[in-house]
């Protein structure tokens, strides 16, 4: 390559007593160089010329970057209506120069985005809700549906998914359970020892932890587990499906996508969510054993408590609040994966939502069967 | 042969430098051995049967993946074993085309193209807009900047990865698949760019592509792989080795229409009576 080449972009200027500016370009014009002479180019041209003459003889390399410098003089000729003429330019950077019409070159923005106002934003946000609410109301009939027909004719449920899903779901799940659990009880038995040894009951740690488990919350710390974990697992997993048009595909094929992927996953999480929840309420009476042999109880009084305090009743309504909060996360992450748009943010967005709208769903859900249990006095 | 254009290079004039290349999965070769040159401003198409490791040589030419045995050289410098500074040198003269087109889904087109000359230039916003369109003009995309991605069609999108791929105007570009996709007018004015940014700019183009026309349109020459062999069986250019090629893949792969019958034709079917 000559050493011209290497010559950095340069400008002079030139004016005649006709009014004419004679630009004269030298030396690289690149994209790394062309910055500084377009910038010295539009300090030229601050006062209009009659005439523009630009001279390109010196001119050793040009890339687009020079291409559009030169481009961008005739669009200031045409638009403040004064003649550009472009001189000495290779032949070969001629040709791709000419590829662009100054004349026919729309440089105008785009159009701005239609202003909005209050009331129709409100408008918006309650019609994004009322389909919110109807696909759920679609879905859950769609789903319940399909658990009846398989309760009739279980043939119909994808057997291997499902136990898949199981293994997925619980027992990939067991070890964050049973420590998450675990440490649960300690933690709650330890503030609760703290407080209650103020007033010398701290015996009674074993019934306010047990009772506080199994009834609250075990099936609670499972369900928020379980959104998390498996509810954006399944809002991800569909949501790629529908991405990649696998959903559209077994549409077309005849293949109803609620039979085929959620009904195995949603069984799945409702038969796993009490079973795990069984396991934190184990884990987290292990932990609390621990705080209590921690302050010199003998573990049979431990075990005493816990019998005489948790009935079947207890064990019961702990155990059908899990089966609801499973049944919930596996629909409602299913639900934002079968959501899911467009675009590369589209899925993390659904498995946002997943997460959100199932632990919203099992807060609301418990204050629902708290009521529901206090009515029934259980 | 190397078109003239502004450095007038000299047939010695090599830009990339592949030698003694083995790429591969670890245990597994896809490519053992093998060796090429790529002359300044020329457009070198690699070809080969679904599978032959097109692909995975290309990304190891970009620096992708890392091979398992051999020297890649650009400009001089070799890109497998360049770090830090001098290996970000190496990756400004190259300009890359994904086969998905990869364009980065949050931004617009025009943010999407316009990222580089904000990130590596010092060029005014108004310049860095103008070459923006100028280079969405040129791949029939004016007037759609301000579009997601995901608004577009697959053929769309495509283009405006070719508009990001080009626009720092780099010495070498890399293109997988650039005509996949594309409509065969937009391809035939993909195939026109081509040439001109060869010809006029001296640009070097890489191309792995499995359209004939395409091929024989841009290439000045191609390299052919061959998955049992896992070697480049022939090379040349595509006139001449469709002429003259004794190899039976090179046969098959440049004259695949010609054994196959005209299908009868078939008699339209009367629509039924309403």
């Amino acid at each position: 390559m000559a050493d011209k080449d290497k010559q950095p972009a340069t400008v002079g200027s030139k004016t005649e007593s006709d009014g004419c500016l004679i630009l004269t370009y030298s030396g690289r014009l690149d994209c790394l160089t062309t910055g500084a002479v377009w910038r010295k180019t539009s300090y030229l041209l601050h006062r209009q010329p009659k005439r523009l003459v630009v001279d390109a003889a010196e001119v050793s390399y040009c890339d687009g970057s020079g291409i559009a410098l030169f481009f961008s003089l005739r669009l200031r000729g045409l638009r403040n209506q004064f003649p550009v003429e472009i001189r000495n330019l290779r032949p070969e950077l001629v040709s791709l120069l000419e590829r662009f019409q100054a004349d026919t070159f729309d440089l105008r923005p785009p159009a701005p985005p239609p202003q909005t106002n209050i009331p129709t934003e409100v408008g918006h946000w309650a019609w994004h809700v009322w389909q919110d609410v109807f696909e759920h109301i679609a879905f859950i009939g769609e789903l319940a549906s399909w658990m009846l027909k398989t309760l009739i004719r279980p043939v119909g449920l994808r057997w291997n998914d499902f136990f898949l899903m199981v293994e997925r779901t619980g027992a990939n799940a067991i070890g964050i359970i049973a420590l998450l659990g675990f440490l649960f009880g300690l933690i709650l038995a330890f503030s609760g020892a703290i407080s209650m040894q103020k007033f010398g009951v701290e015996v009674y740690v074993a019934d306010l932890t047990a009772i506080a488990l199994i009834r609250v919350l075990g099936p609670f710390l499972t369900a928020i587990i379980m959104a998390g974990r498996t509810g954006s697992s399944y809002a991800a997993e569909l949501g790629t499906m529908k991405i990649n048009n696998e959903i559209d595909a077994l549409a077309t094929m005849g293949l109803d996508p609620v039979r085929f992927l959620v009904l195995p996953r949603v069984l799945a999480t409702t038969l796993v969510t009490p079973l795990l929840a069984v396991l934190a309420n184990l884990s987290g009476l292990v932990g609390a054993a621990v705080v209590f042999l921690w302050m010199g109880f003998p573990l049979v009084t431990f075990t005493t408590h816990v019998q005489r305090v948790i009935t079947v009743q207890i064990l019961a309504s702990g155990l059908v609040k899990a089966v609801v909060f499973g049944l919930l996360v596996g629909a409602v992450g299913c639900l934002r994966g079968l959501q899911t748009e467009l675009g590369p943010s589209a899925v993390g967005i659904s498995t946002t939502r997943a997460v959100v709208s199932g632990i919203v769903l099992i807060v609301v859900t418990e204050g629902i069967f708290s009521v529901i249990y206090y009515c029934l006095g259980i | 042969m190397v078109p003239q254009n502004l450095y007038s290079p000299s047939p010695s004039d090599t830009l990339i430098r592949v030698e003694h290349l083995t790429v591969g999965f670890d245990p597994e070769i896809v490519l053992q051995d093998i060796s090429f040159d790529v002359q300044r401003g020329e457009v070198l198409v690699i070809l080969g049967g679904s599978g032959c490791g097109k692909s995975t040589l290309l990304k190891n030419m970009i620096g992708l993946y890392q091979p398992m045995q051999g020297r890649i050289l650009i400009d001089g410098d070799d890109i497998v074993t360049a770090q830090g500074l001098a290996r970000k040198a190496i990756l400004r003269k190259i300009g890359v085309l994904f086969q998905s087109g990869a364009l980065f889904g949050s931004m617009s087109l025009r943010e999407n193209v316009r990222l580089a000359l904000e990130e590596f230039t010092n060029l005014p916003r108004d310049a860095a807009d103008l070459i923006v369109s100028m280079k969405l003009y040129q791949v029939g995309l004016h007037g759609y900047g301000s579009k997601m991605p995901a608004e577009l069609s697959g053929g769309m999108q495509k283009r405006a990865a070719i508009a990001r791929a080009m626009v720092m105007d780099p010495q070498i570009l890399f293109l997988d698949e650039p005509s996949a996709g594309l409509d065969p007018i937009t391809a035939g004015d993909l195939d026109e760019l081509i040439l001109s940014l060869s010809q006029n700019l001296a640009m070097t183009f890489v191309i792995v592509t499995h359209e004939l026309p395409s091929v024989f349109a841009v290439a000045d020459r191609v390299i052919m792989l061959d998955k049992q062999l896992k070697k480049i069986v022939a090379t040349g250019n595509p006139w001449e080795l469709r002429q003259n090629t004794d190899h039976p893949l090179v046969y098959q792969f440049f004259h695949r229409n010609e054994g196959i019958s005209h299908k009868k034709r078939r008699t339209p079917v009367n629509p039924l009576p309403l």
